[in-house]
């Protein structure tokens, strides 16, 4: 969920620049006939459906009970686990593979010992990605282990390595049907959509009602969520292929099957290592999460010290959380990079190729079996440094002195009180005030405006299945979180996007905390939001835009860099100041890549603002957290379907691209 | 032709790999954590509750476990009812503290018998409604829920709106409090705090200010020692008056803690399992080492540590002969 946002916005970019000009005053003009057709719709069914169902709130008449279903679909999911021919000849197989696979990764690990592992993993890089990595990578697995969360990062890196594994198999088999026929590749795209914008929290419930909460649950909910990159990367590589090639290669007389394994997917290498890459980043993302669902290691201690109220703890299993997250994302980003590495002329080296890579198995082997020999396979445990002690004094201090009584302008407390009262309560009552008709309308036509007949109707299907699911209101008070979330989030993140595209000294000195932004488990910042903003829905708030402003800072300096060199030579020639400049030829140029920012904000704001409900955010989430929590199918899975169909919503309203076949690399 | 044979010893090789996992039908409900029992040493998976009192439990046992028996332990942190799903199972062999849940007793103890009991903790807990005592002192009527009304002005919050705020913690918790208050006609709306630490947090931060607030919490806590709190009077508990749901009118009852061990751990499980059988200790020993953990940030290990130096005869009478 955090990584991938930047890089998930670049090709958006490029593909909706073609709106902009003369497409864009077509657009307005044929946008004005939408509203004109939805107003006709208005005064026409307004005053039926008002005179058959009075009231602002989703009749109950429109309303299904699945609650009676689903919780015999519970029942019968716990008692036929141990017998039915579903589990027994088919889940049970995938469960136990997955258990058995994930001990032996495990168990690797562990017989490497801590110097082994150490060795392994830097010698990787090495062959990956160079020196300066494998010292950033032996650095990052000391920290680790300095922090004495040795073993729970193990745990995690091998319910890593098997999730990823799995990923990418079942991403590379999806994106080999869409690359291959144009019929799967147009049925298999709402399907990749559709699981991109799921917020994870919301299919947590059934995978660990099916499984049992552990860690088959835990992997199978990360590689839902993690599959659909490099699905989308592999359909994009071989679609994409060079036409030329293709035609000299079938010029040869080859069969299919010779030109996909000697050229399509050579030819397609830099996608299907991006794939990868963004793989890994979403599953490590997903790695605290699943914990709600018993997925052990770092996870689990991260969620563990949310249970306690203490943040040094948090942070001890947060950082190497995010330490993994950079040492992967480097290590494989540099795989797809062109570098002057192992293949390239000028590397005369006699460790190049094989050899090099025998050398790494052979130094790996001798370091494990010396660590072995010495007996010294566990991390020492005097080798660790308390940072629970400090961090915990430091936050006290924070809370002691910002929470309340500050002079003049409040304590944090004071304006969290202020936020909820002026603004979150008066949105949420004025969209549960709304009369749902109303409601539907509005969001058919900023769907219409910004995309095509398809996503108004997916949009306000949505938001009718929300209705007919009978949480109406719940779903209305989530979405006002995330419209003062969204606003927030937008208003901040576009003052520092323009600031940060002014100045690269700036960019640079943000980099690192954007970083740390995204990478760190949203469950380490939940905590010192409570305690700053108490508990209700504020704090949630604040967590999702501490979550989201980063891709909506990374899209806006992005977007405004590449404004036309050009266009921005002739106005400063014309004798514009900075600030007409940025206002008359930067920000509407710019103006595709905000409205992805925008898309972005909303999705991730969405994506936390849910799991706010464990500071008391309440609405949708809260039923996810009570079905996890009680075990009750019922009202998790309505909560859950009712966040997904709020997600879907929400990203149709917002998704700046009219025609969407030409978003082929959207979502990369 | 090359291709063929590959393909086919793919699906021998898989066709190997689900003989190799349990010949026939896999059993999904036996099936350990793939971290137990890694790399030889013997080790035993408890299940961690999200509250301070479980966590005490669970470090004190460990740590004995630990360094009087020689095993590794795993902490897993689930939700109560996951948790007794994730025992079932044996993803973990132990539950320390449950605090009563009358549909998973019926459905593995006695229906499908995957789990058995393990006998008292040793500690009585009781759910309630709570007012800090430095409010309840000055005005003792609080303390009846007949007068609650009276005072919903002075309990509201920005979250709770126009009416009184009634503060109730983890989704995961045992709780009547709508229903309560609808039906004892209150003036009041429930407000959760969505987990036992944000609750915590909040409590500590009306303390601080000399705030009024009413909260649902429970007994034994070590949080009654930084924050002492009166209970308020509901109509009282008799036994089946909480049955329904919908006509609930009464308080929360007494529960003696239990200990649930995995059916199949309580056999073979060895001296880990006599050890968890025998553990039985006070409310004062478990909120000794809780107020350690939670209040004064000592590292699970080191407050059981701490406890476990100081009441060598107690945990002697646990390990097995």
């Amino acid at each position: 969920m955090s990584t991938t946002a930047p890089t998930t916005a670049t090709p958006r970019v490029a593909d909706t620049d073609t709106r902009t000009g003369p497409v864009q005053a077509l657009l307005r003009r044929r946008g004005l006939a939408k509203l004109l057709v939805l107003a006709v719709a208005a005064a026409v069914l307004v005053p039926l459906v008002h005179a058959q169902w009075p009231g602002a709130l989703w009749p109950s008449d429109l309303t299904v009970d699945v609650s009676g279903p689903l919780g015999k679909a519970n029942d019968w999911i716990i008692d036929n686990r141990d017998s039915h021919w579903l589990f027994a000849y088919f889940l049970g197989y995938l469960s136990n593979g997955i258990v058995v696979s994930v001990r032996a990764v495990y168990l690797v690990l562990l017989a490497g010992g801590w110097a082994g592992v150490v060795a392994g993993a830097a010698l990787v890089a090495w062959r990956v990605a160079g020196v300066r990595l494998a010292v950033l990578t032996a650095a990052s697995f000391g920290v680790c282990g300095l922090l004495g969360m040795w073993v729970p990062t193990m745990q995690t890196l091998a319910l890593m390595v098997v999730s990823v594994v799995f990923a990418v198999v079942l991403g590379i088999v999806m994106g080999l049907a869409a690359g291959l026929s144009d019929r799967i590749f147009r049925l298999l795209r709402p399907v990749l959509d559709t699981m991109q914008i799921l917020p994870a929290f919301s299919y947590l419930l059934p995978v660990s009602l099916i499984f049992g909460p552990g860690v088959p649950a835990a992997t199978i909910a990360t590689v839902i969520y993690a599959a659909p990159p490099m699905a989308r990367l592999t359909a994009l590589g071989l679609r994409g292929a060079d036409t030329g090639v293709m035609e000299a290669v079938t010029s040869l007389g080859t069969t299919a099957r010779q030109r996909l394994l000697s050229a399509r997917i050579p030819l397609a290498r830099k996608e299907l290592l991006l794939g990868l890459n963004q793989t890994i980043m979403m599953a490590l993302s997903m790695a605290v999460i699943a914990s709600m669902i018993g997925g052990a290691g770092l996870g689990d201690r991260v969620y563990q010290a949310l249970g306690t109220v203490d943040v040094g703890a948090a942070l001890a299993a947060g950082i190497p959380i995010v330490l993994l997250a950079v040492v992967l994302d480097r290590v494989t980003a540099a795989l797809g990079e062109d570098r002057p590495g192992a293949q390239s002329a000028e590397d005369t080296s006699p460790l190049r190729g094989w050899r090099g890579w025998s050398v790494a198995a052979v130094v790996t082997v001798a370091v494990a079996l010396a660590a072995r020999f010495a007996d010294r396979l566990d991390w020492p445990e005097s080798w660790t440094v308390d940072i629970v002690e400090p961090v915990n004094t430091a936050k006290d201090w924070m809370v002691d002195h910002l929470h309340t009584g500050l002079p003049v302008v409040g304590g944090t407390a004071d304006w969290a009180a202020h936020f909820t009262t002026w603004i979150l309560n008066p949105v949420r009552d004025g969209l549960q005030g709304l009369p749902w008709v109303l409601v539907l309308l509005v969001v058919a036509a900023l769907a219409w405006l910004i995309g095509t007949w398809q996503t108004a109707l997916t949009a306000v299907l949505a938001m009718a299945g929300i209705g007919v699911l009978g949480v109406w209101d719940k779903s209305l008070d989530t979405l006002a979180q995330v419209l003062a979330g969204v606003a927030f989030t937008v208003v901040l993140g576009f003052a520092i996007g323009i600031a940060t595209a002014r100045s690269q000294r700036l960019e640079r000195l943000l980099r690192p905390v954007l970083d740390v932004c995204q990478t760190m488990p949203q469950f380490v910042y939940l905590i010192p939001v409570v305690m700053l903003f108490d508990i209700g829905r504020a704090p949630a708030v604040a967590a999702a835009v501490v979550y989201a402003l980063p891709a909506v800072i990374r899209i806006t300096t992005q977007g405004l860099r590449q404004v036309d060199s050009g266009a921005m030579e002739a106005s400063r020639s014309l004798g514009s100041t900075n600030w007409q400049q940025l206002r008359q030829v930067q920000l509407p140029l710019a103006r595709p890549a905000l409205l992805l920012a925008l898309n972005q904000a909303v999705v991730l704001v969405l994506a936390v603002v849910v799991i706010g409900a464990l500071v008391g955010g309440g609405a949708l989430g809260y039923d996810v957290v009570f079905g996890i929590a009680q075990g009750d199918l019922a009202t998790g899975m309505v909560g859950g379907v009712a966040i997904v169909c709020l997600g879907l919503m929400l990203d149709r309203v917002t998704q700046p691209t009219a025609r969407r076949d030409h978003g082929a690399k959207k979502g990369a | 032709m090359r291709v063929r044979t590959r393909v086919l010893s793919a699906v021998t090789a898989t066709g190997a790999l689900l003989a190799l996992s349990g010949c026939g039908a896999a059993d999904m409900t036996k099936q350990a954590s793939p971290y137990a029992n890694a790399a030889g040493a013997k080790t035993v998976t408890l299940s961690v509750q999200n509250w301070v009192g479980a966590q005490a439990d669970v470090a004190v046992a460990e740590y004995l476990l630990k360094h009087e028996l020689g095993y590794r332990v795993d902490r897993v942190q689930i939700d109560e009812v996951p948790a007794w799903d994730a025992l079932s199972q044996g993803r973990v062999d132990a539950i320390l503290e449950d605090w009563g849940h009358p549909d998973q007793e019926q459905r593995y103890i006695k229906d499908k018998k995957t789990i058995t009991p393990g006998g008292d903790v040793g500690v009585t807990g009781h759910i309630g409604w709570y007012v800090p005592t430095y409010f309840a002192k000055k005005h003792p009527d609080v303390t009846n829920w007949k007068n609650l009304n009276k005072y919903a002005k002075q309990f509201r919050t920005a979250e709770s709106g126009s009416q009184g705020q009634l503060m109730d913690g983890s989704p995961s918790y045992v709780t009547n409090d709508k229903a309560l208050v609808k039906n004892l006609g209150l003036d009041y709306k429930v407000v959760f705090a969505g987990s036992e630490a944000s609750q915590i947090t909040q409590i500590k931060q009306f303390a601080k200010a000399k705030k009024p607030f009413l909260t649902y919490w429970y007994k034994p806590q070590w949080l009654f020692k930084k924050v002492p709190m009166t209970e308020v009077k509901l109509p009282e508990y008799k036994e089946g008056c909480d049955a329904d749901l919908k006509k609930i009118k009464c308080a929360y009852p007494h529960t003696p803690l239990q200990k649930y061990f995995n059916a199949n751990f309580a056999k073979k499980g060895g001296k880990a399992a006599a050890f968890l059988k025998n553990f039985k200790w006070t409310e004062d020993d478990q909120s000794e080492v809780s107020l350690d953990i939670a209040d004064k940030k000592m590292s699970p290990q080191d407050a059981a540590k701490k406890w476990v130096e100081g009441h060598k005869s107690t945990w002697q009478a646990w390990l097995p002969k």
